[in-house]
């Protein structure tokens, strides 16, 4: 929390402006003074109604030009959106954004859809209206979305046990989800996998979540630590909530196979915990909505009680419409409703209703049988270039490397990013000397890498590998 | 199937949002004569929502734009709408601006920007208390206290004058704690519908900056209140332009008829531009694990209509008109309660401001009016002029009547 400081400069702009660098300076690793109120006071007033020693301190009168927010720090800036910031900076015409993951084409643009663009200008014909939606969303979005996540003929969307609300892409309907935790299961910790995508923590802290790891990234394999995971899962206070990626685990790549699906079910279902899915890949993974959804599903069809996050930012190719949902799987129709209510109650006070323009989109496509058709061939083009790519990298690797090092991990990772296993040192060799943007967790995103570029990021890697540590 | 019960067993229900709920309702009824005077949405003569001309003329242009993409925004948002937003409500000569001391960042509409406004405050600023007046918009008290803030409220609307208490309103700003939060409407009060005057408004200011209170305007209604954008943002230029600062809350849902499309804009007015850049970065770290970064649709048809010189000036129009037929409902309404002879003092319904009236009928003649006259409105008296039209006058005329006359 910051202090109000006392700015004793001089009244002129410019001095207060270097007096708050100098401030800045001192608040670094020095004790607080504490909080000083004071007050302006305008030349000639009686000072009648200013109160003085409130709560004990002081209030003094001060220049009119002191700042409320003198002590607030300089925030870092996001460790992952933040890489696209300092790759729009850079000049150098080498460079190469493998930050964010978002969709390049082999051209390295940007994408939107094909039916996108088609329901976006199906709507633009309908001429609909700019009403609020409902709190908790665009009713077809909310069913259409619960469909594809589980199947349409899903016993529990027959049974109408799922509650869902649109949410604000994948980081909102994670927020509300743990607003809900917070509030209805107070002192119940999450656990997230060792590593994870860099915002959970944000979102679980921000929300007044506890939270703690548990064992997934091993790398002496770079694969999963299966043991380690299941022994940090039946160790966590019964009823925890287990937060798992559906598929293409961010930022490893690496998905447990269908036999260790069914094991972290198993101890999941022993220890009462509430299984916590993050999906934010379907059909970006494999290439196929259903395939992408069978983790989920078989917890589902195991009659557990489920949170499963949604996105349509990569899958659709809507990153700015922040168009996602949070569904919470339930063992009756009343209980889902409920909740419901509850979700409802969180994000009122929020953003009072979400976005209608995304929503429409996703309830237009997959709605309509021709543009769902559309969209799972678009769907299995873009995960078919990044398995491409994948493929092409590996092979300059082993084509350069004759150190006998396995690249094959680039190969078995699955969905967006590959994780190099490069420290912070190296990666900050692939920024500083090739100019090849990225995480400093070794997070790469192939989905924007291009062939072209392949041969080129090899021999970034191999540099940074090798000769840095 | 789990046969242990549901995990969510001690999840209770809510009750139903009570100003969302009432369209719930109102389209619950299969009354013919129905009338939904609830939620704060415009409607036409012909009792239809409106999506103004500019809206639709920018949006063509931007779905046909063959190089727009759909990328994700900053988390700030729009740089282009954020600029814009921040001459719209500040004027294109402040100095502040200019100054580069004002932070602005795109955000879901009012509600999201009131949130992550105060957010910020309860992670940044030392005094963790935001007064509100009384009454205010239902929300707003839930927006504050889930953000971290503890909510108080300073007397405002006087039922006995049906206007403004300002004796109450300076009293007890002068009693809050040094360096308080206070809330402010800028204009078109919700739910009362009245405004202090320009030079009462002088006063609030002069006491805010002595006692160094921290001014949070929530600016719903600009160009909607009076017709006038400039008119409509007095009240937060006179507190942007005396060097102090002040936090701004925008929403563009009502003035450009973008309710469902959720564009607003929080702006902090800050003493120096260094202190802007800090303010600006711990802004960032509230949204990013709030929803990351804002939508794009509704943020740039507002920012191809504020930066475009005749779809700024055919919006200024289209504006005008709706807040012009707000007033002629108003007295639509008070003309046919007077041919009525209904009891009662009813000017305040053409002295009241903004797309609401308070009023003045307590919850059992609501609930007589729903019950008996299908006419559907916030339990605290509020009806949306918006959803009236001179068709409609007479029934809602009939109900209050009746209500004044034969219910509690």
């Amino acid at each position: 929390m910051a202090s109000s400081m006392l700015s004793l400069a001089s009244a002129s702009a410019s001095a207060s402006a270097s007096a708050s660098l100098s401030l800045q300076e001192n608040l670094k690793g020095k004790v607080k003074l504490g909080s000083v109120h004071f007050t302006s006071c305008l030349p000639g007033k009686t000072n009648s109604i200013i109160k003085a020693n409130h709560f004990g301190r002081i209030s003094m009168s001060v220049a009119l030009n002191a700042s409320r927010f003198e002590g607030i720090a300089m925030a870092p800036p996001d460790p992952i959106l933040g890489v696209s910031e300092a790759f729009r900076a850079d000049t150098d015409e080498k460079k190469l954004n493998l930050g964010v993951g978002a969709y390049r084409t082999e051209e390295l643009h940007p994408y939107v859809l094909k039916v996108v663009k088609k329901a976006e200008q199906l709507m633009l014909e309908r001429g609909e209206n700019k009403e609020y939606l409902p709190i908790e969303g665009l009713a077809a979005f909310n069913k259409a979305t619960a469909e594809l996540l589980l199947g349409a003929d899903n016993p529990v969307i027959k049974e109408s046990r799922i509650a869902t609300v649109q949410g604000l892409s994948g980081t909102g309907s994670l927020r509300l989800a743990a607003a809900l935790v917070e509030r209805y299961f107070p002192g119940s910790k999450v656990l997230l996998s060792s590593p994870t995508w860099g915002n959970h923590k944000n979102i679980f802290n921000d929300a007044g979540v506890p939270w703690s790891e548990y064992r997934y990234y091993d790398p002496k394999t770079v694969g999963l630590d299966f043991e380690g995971m299941i022994a940090d899962i039946k160790a966590a206070p019964d009823g925890s909530f287990i937060l798992l990626h559906g598929c293409a685990h961010n930022p490893t790549g690496i998905d447990p196979t269908p036999e260790q699906w069914e094991k972290i079910a198993d101890v999941i279902h022993e220890k009462n915990h509430i299984a916590f899915f993050d999906v934010a890949y379907q059909g970006f993974a494999s290439g196929s909505l259903d395939e992408d959804a069978s983790s989920v599903r078989l917890f589902a069809a195991r009659g557990m009680e489920l949170i499963v996050a949604q996105s349509y930012s990569k899958n659709l190719g809507l990153y700015a419409e922040r168009i996602g949902a949070i569904n919470v799987v339930c063992s009756s129709a009343e209980a889902a409703s409920r909740v419901k209510s509850q979700l409802k109650r969180l994000a009122r006070p929020m953003y009072s209703n979400p976005p209608v323009h995304g929503a429409r989109v996703v309830a237009n496509v997959v709605g309509d049988p021709a543009l769902f058709g559309e969209w799972k061939a678009e769907m299995e083009m873009m995960a078919g270039r990044i398995k491409n790519v994948r493929q092409k990298l590996y092979d300059s690797l082993m084509a350069k490397d004759k150190s006998g090092k396995d690249w094959s991990f680039i190969l078995k990772q699955i969905g967006m990013f590959s994780f190099t296993g490069l420290n912070k040192a190296q990666s900050d060799n692939m920024t500083n000397k090739w100019h090849v943007y990225m995480t400093k967790d070794g997070r790469i995103s192939l989905a924007g890498l291009s062939l072209a570029k392949c041969e080129y990021l090899a021999d970034a890697i191999m540099d940074s590998y090798h000769n840095v540590s | 199937m789990d046969s242990q019960g549901s995990s969510f067993d001690h999840v209770v229900r809510a009750p139903e949002d009570p100003i969302l709920g009432v369209t719930v309702a109102y389209n619950k009824d299969q009354s013919p004569v129905k009338l939904n005077l609830g939620v704060g949405a415009y409607r036409t003569e012909e009792g239809k929502p409106l999506v103004l001309n500019v809206v639709r003329q920018a949006e063509h242009s931007l779905v046909n734009d063959k190089a727009r993409v759909k990328e994700y925004l900053p988390i700030v948002g729009l740089a282009e709408f954020n600029k814009l937003s921040a001459k719209l409500i500040f004027g294109s000569d402040s100095s502040a601006i200019q100054d580069n001391r004002v932070v602005t960042v795109q955000c879901l509409s009012g509600t999201g920007s009131l949130r992550v406004g105060g957010e910020f405050l309860a992670k940044h600023y030392h005094e963790r208390t935001i007064y509100i007046p009384a009454p205010t918009w239902g929300n707003h008290p839930k927006v504050f206290t889930l953000a971290g803030l503890s909510v108080k409220t300073y007397r405002y609307y006087d039922p006995s004058t049906r206007g403004l208490d300002f004796q109450g309103l300076l009293e007890d700003l002068n009693s809050t704690p040094s360096g308080a939060i206070i809330l402010f409407h800028a204009c078109a009060h919700n739910p009362t519908g009245v405004d202090p005057t320009l030079e009462q408004w002088g006063q609030i200011r002069q006491l805010i900056r002595s006692r160094g209170l921290l001014p949070f305007f929530d600016s719903a209604y600009q160009g909607f209140a009076s017709g006038s954008l400039d008119a409509d943002a007095q009240s937060v230029r006179m507190f942007a332009s005396d060097g102090g600062e002040c936090v701004v809350a925008q929403s563009y849902a009502k003035n450009m008829g973008l309710y469902g499309e959720r564009v607003g804009a929080l702006s902090i007015v800050c003493k120096t531009a260094d202190v802007a850049g800090r303010v600006e970065s711990q802004v960032k770290l509230v949204i990013r694990p709030m929803y990351s970064n804002p939508p794009i649709h509704g943020a740039s048809i507002v920012a191809a209509i504020l930066k475009d010189r005749d779809l700024y000036n055919e919006w200024t129009i289209e504006l005008k008109a709706m807040a012009d037929r707000i007033i002629s409902m108003r007295y639509q309404l008070f003309e046919a309660l007077q041919a009525r002879g209904t009891p009662g003092d009813w000017s305040h319904i053409i002295k009241q401001i903004g797309m609401f009236t308070f009023t003045g009928l307590n919850t059992e003649q609501v609930a007589f009016m729903t019950k008996e006259y299908h006419i559907y409105m916030t339990s605290d008296g509020r009806i949306s002029m918006a959803g009236l039209s001179s068709r409609t006058v007479p029934h809602l005329a009939d109900a209050i009547h009746a209500a004044v006359t034969k219910a509690a």
